[in-house]
């Protein structure tokens, strides 16, 4: 029984797997892209779940800067894909400029709020 | 020979009385030494030079300091061309003292700068000086012509800044009014009208007559019958105290009355509660205010026009303490009253041996024949019968003082009032002399009140019964002491006595508990009848006394004016027994802090910082630092396997620059947070940010433009 499950789960594992490498590779940047902001965000959590939450500030903006621009790459994911047909107007350079402004902007505030 | 005794003791002691007692005298020699010591020669202006000069004119002072040299050079100087008209003004006031030699040539310049200023000036102030200066010269050079051609127009220009009330403004465009002014005006347009070549209107004249009767009007009263004039709005540019104004003020009137024929009707109290402020001074400390009295006293003295066809001399009464014949009943003087009274002490007490009076001038020279006369002297408290009535005070000529020879026997300790009246021997002498009405003078006749029959007792409150009775002898130096509890109360009584055997009530009788803590409690002690009693109940007391026990220290303080043997004595003690402070009464009243230990050093405040927040090890932070980069590294390596590349860079130039600017851009943009974060401000951020990001977003879209088209181009194809 148990060897059955863990067979079923390591097929689970490969036809995700499998189905994933047929994404776009621009996609997969943008995956890899959110990987790496949620990983910051959460060493940030760790760093202060042990030294205490004492510039609240710094660490509030340290993570709404990762979850940030985790969202804003979503967005761009959602919009740059070409299999989703709500947004199939829209010019990828678009949504990528899109992307960038919302980012300078997120930044700037996230800057001021470290303090 | 016991009786004579008593009398010089009862003299001494009567002298030290009235020596205690500040009376108002008339200028004597005490003034003069003063003035000697204020005017001491350094004269650091014509003004002061002036004041000096004519105060020790007036006072006939001996020994003044010899500046003639060097004042007359000053004064020289100052008629020169160049100098100001109230440098002008003060040099010819100086020389019409001084009198120094002075070129002819000279006066003559100065008239024909005068007679031009009189003209040009436009304020109240230069018109003074000017005018002032020219009436001067017209004294002091008869021969030079200082006539004014427009008499009547300066005339008129002086009196356009009259107000309503009497007081004057300083110039047309200052809205305020001033007494001060008014001074000023008035002996201004005395000058006019003594410089007019031809005569002035005489409804004119009348007019400013009529502004000096409405300025009398606003004259302020102290309740003793002083008169004086002060300013309504205090603390304006030219602000002068009540002496400064008072003292304009009779300067101008006195010169308005000079210049004028007919009379000014002005009351005479006024006139005489004015020589009551001037001499109420006494000796001034400062160089101008002791001008300003002694000018003034001078020209009430001397000034005949002010009231009707009297002129004033002013005669000063003066009262010497009292010393009954018969008995140790002493009368001791109080102050001087009525209209022209000064009283001396003294200087010799062999003479005053009797209720004596003098009479002189305000400047204590002698007053013509006069006889006083006691009208009548009725005690305070009991006006309509009279102790004596109609008593005429004999003259001693040797001494120059008025005597009463004989004081009644039923005269007991009280407050009285004696009522003076004086008549001149010559009836001749009312037209020149002024006496007035009714002299009232309080006197106090004291003694020695007798103490008798004290007791003190704790008495049981329940009862009524008297747990402990001791009698003291208040004359002696017995005390007792006592121990009581909240239930029982203190009982104390005494009776005083006047010489004359009736029962005495003075102004003071207070009985005084005082705690070891300093605390004290007053009580007034009431009387009834003939005795003086208190009670104190303990059991209402105990909260007054913030249910303090423990030992109280008790004093008797009975004081009266007229009670020659007032006294403060401690009766003992009393050890009380009160119950405990309950809970829920209040803290004790802090004792009263000694007054002075608010100046002293205060306690020391330590600040309580806030304690700074735990941080965590350095190292741990770094380690954290290099953690958080790892994905970031991670992030790269994937992208790289993924086969990252830049193929679609644009290869054509144009497009090329615009990629890189591109890129730069969101570079510095980044940099310019770093820097933010580092040291800059928002403002300065948000600004660079503004450029920054115009340019960047100018870019972004040539480059973005480009690569749509270039994909969509090939989407086509």
């Amino acid at each position: 029984m148990a060897r059955s499950s863990s067979k079923d789960a390591q097929d689970l594992f490969r036809a995700l797997w499998s189905a994933y490498a047929a994404t776009p590779t621009n996609l997969k940047i943008i995956d890899l892209y959110v990987l790496f902001a949620v990983f910051t965000a959460l060493i940030q959590v760790v760093y202060m779940a042990l030294v205490g939450s004492f510039p609240f500030n710094s660490f509030l903006s340290g993570v709404l800067s990762c979850v940030g621009t985790a969202v804003l790459a979503v967005c761009l994911r959602i919009q740059v894909n070409k299999e989703n047909k709500e947004f199939k107007d829209l010019a990828p350079e678009r949504a990528f400029a899109d992307f960038v402004l919302c980012n300078l902007v997120l930044h700037l505030v996230i800057m001021n709020f470290l303090g | 020979m016991a009786r004579k005794l008593g009398q010089l003791l009862a003299l001494l002691f009567s002298v030290s009385i009235c020596g205690a007692v500040t009376i108002p005298g008339p200028v004597s020699d005490a003034h003069r030494s003063a003035a000697s010591e204020l005017f001491d020669g350094s004269f650091s202006s014509l003004e002061d030079a002036y004041e000096a000069l004519r105060v020790f004119e007036i006072l006939a002072v001996g020994n003044k300091p010899d500046v003639s040299a060097a004042t007359c050079q000053k004064v020289v100087e100052n008629l020169g061309p160049s100098s100001l008209v109230k440098d002008l003004f003060y040099a010819l006031k100086v020389n019409s003292i001084l009198k120094c030699k002075v070129n002819g040539g000279v006066f003559k310049d100065v008239a024909s700068r005068l007679k031009a200023a009189v003209n040009d000036a436009s304020t109240l102030v230069d018109m003074y000086y000017s005018i002032g200066s020219l009436v001067l010269t017209k004294d002091q050079a008869s021969d030079v012509d200082v006539l004014l051609t427009d008499a009547d127009g300066t005339f008129h220009s002086i009196k356009a800044l009259s107000q309503s009330d009497g007081r004057w403004r300083y110039s047309s465009d200052n809205p305020e009014s001033s007494t001060y002014a008014a001074g000023l005006a008035l002996e201004a347009l005395a000058g006019v009208v003594s410089l007019a070549s031809s005569e002035i209107d005489q409804s004119r004249v009348n007019t400013v007559k009529n502004d000096i009767l409405k300025l009398f009007d606003s004259i302020e009263k102290y309740d003793d019958g002083t008169f004086y004039f002060d300013e309504k709005f205090v603390g304006g540019r030219e602000h002068q105290g009540s002496l400064s104004t008072t003292s304009s003020v009779v300067r101008g009137v006195t010169a308005f009355a000079a210049v004028t024929s007919g009379k000014i009707n002005v009351c005479w109290d006024k006139i005489l509660g004015l020589a009551k402020f001037f001499l109420g001074i006494g000796i001034p400390g400062d160089a101008k205010d002791f001008f300003n009295q002694v000018e003034s006293l001078a020209l009430l003295e001397n000034n005949r026009q002010l009231y009707g066809d009297i002129s004033l001399f002013f005669f000063f009464l003066f009262i010497d303490t009292l010393i009954s014949s018969s008995t140790p009943a002493n009368l001791s003087n109080t102050m001087y009253l009525g209209f022209l009274l000064v009283v001396t002490c003294c200087q010799n007490p062999v003479l005053m041996s009797e209720n004596s009076v003098r009479v002189t001038t305000v400047f204590g020279s002698a007053a013509p024949p006069l006889t006083v006369n006691l009208v009548r002297a009725v005690r305070t408290d009991a006006k309509d019968s009279a102790i004596i009535e109609n008593k005429e005070l004999q003259y001693d000529k040797k001494n120059g003082i008025h005597v009463l020879e004989v004081f009644p026997d039923n005269a007991d300790v009280g407050a009285y009032v004696f009522v003076f009246e004086i008549v001149l021997d010559e009836p001749a002498g009312e037209k020149v002399y002024a006496t007035g009405g009714q002299i009232h003078v309080p006197i106090f006749v004291t003694g020695i009140i007798k103490v008798s029959n004290a007791e003190i007792a704790v008495v049981d409150s329940d009862l009524g019964s008297v747990e402990n009775q001791k009698t003291l002898d208040l004359a002696g130096n017995d005390v007792v002491s006592f121990s009581a509890n909240h239930l029982q109360k203190l009982r104390f009584s005494f009776q005083l006595t006047t010489p004359h055997g009736h029962t005495f009530k003075p102004h003071q009788a207070f009985f005084n508990l005082r705690h070891e803590t300093k605390r004290e409690h007053i009580f007034v002690v009431g009387n009834t009848g003939k005795k003086f009693e208190i009670i104190l109940d303990f059991l209402g007391l105990v909260e007054k006394f913030y249910y303090l026990s423990g030992r109280y220290d008790i004093e008797l303080t009975v004081g009266d004016a007229a009670m020659e043997n007032s006294f403060l004595r401690p009766l003992g003690h009393v050890d009380l027994d009160l119950p405990e402070a309950p809970e829920k009464v209040a803290r004790l009243p802090p004792l009263p802090v000694d007054p002075y230990s608010r100046y002293g050093p205060k306690a020391e405040i330590t600040h309580l910082f806030r304690a700074p927040e735990k941080r965590p090890p350095q190292k741990l932070s770094l380690t954290f630092l290099s953690l958080t980069l790892l994905p970031f590294i991670g992030f790269l390596v994937g992208v790289l396997r993924l086969g990252v590349n830049l193929k679609n860079f644009p290869s054509s130039a144009v497009p090329a620059t615009y990629a890189i600017l591109f890129h730069l851009g969101v570079a510095a943009v980044l940099l310019l947070y770093v820097l933010f974060w580092l040291k800059l401000d928002l403002f300065t951020t948000l600004k660079t940010l503004g450029l920054l990001g115009a340019f960047l977003m100018f870019v972004g879209h040539r480059i973005l433009s480009h690569l749509a088209s270039t994909s969509s181009k090939l989407k086509s194809a």
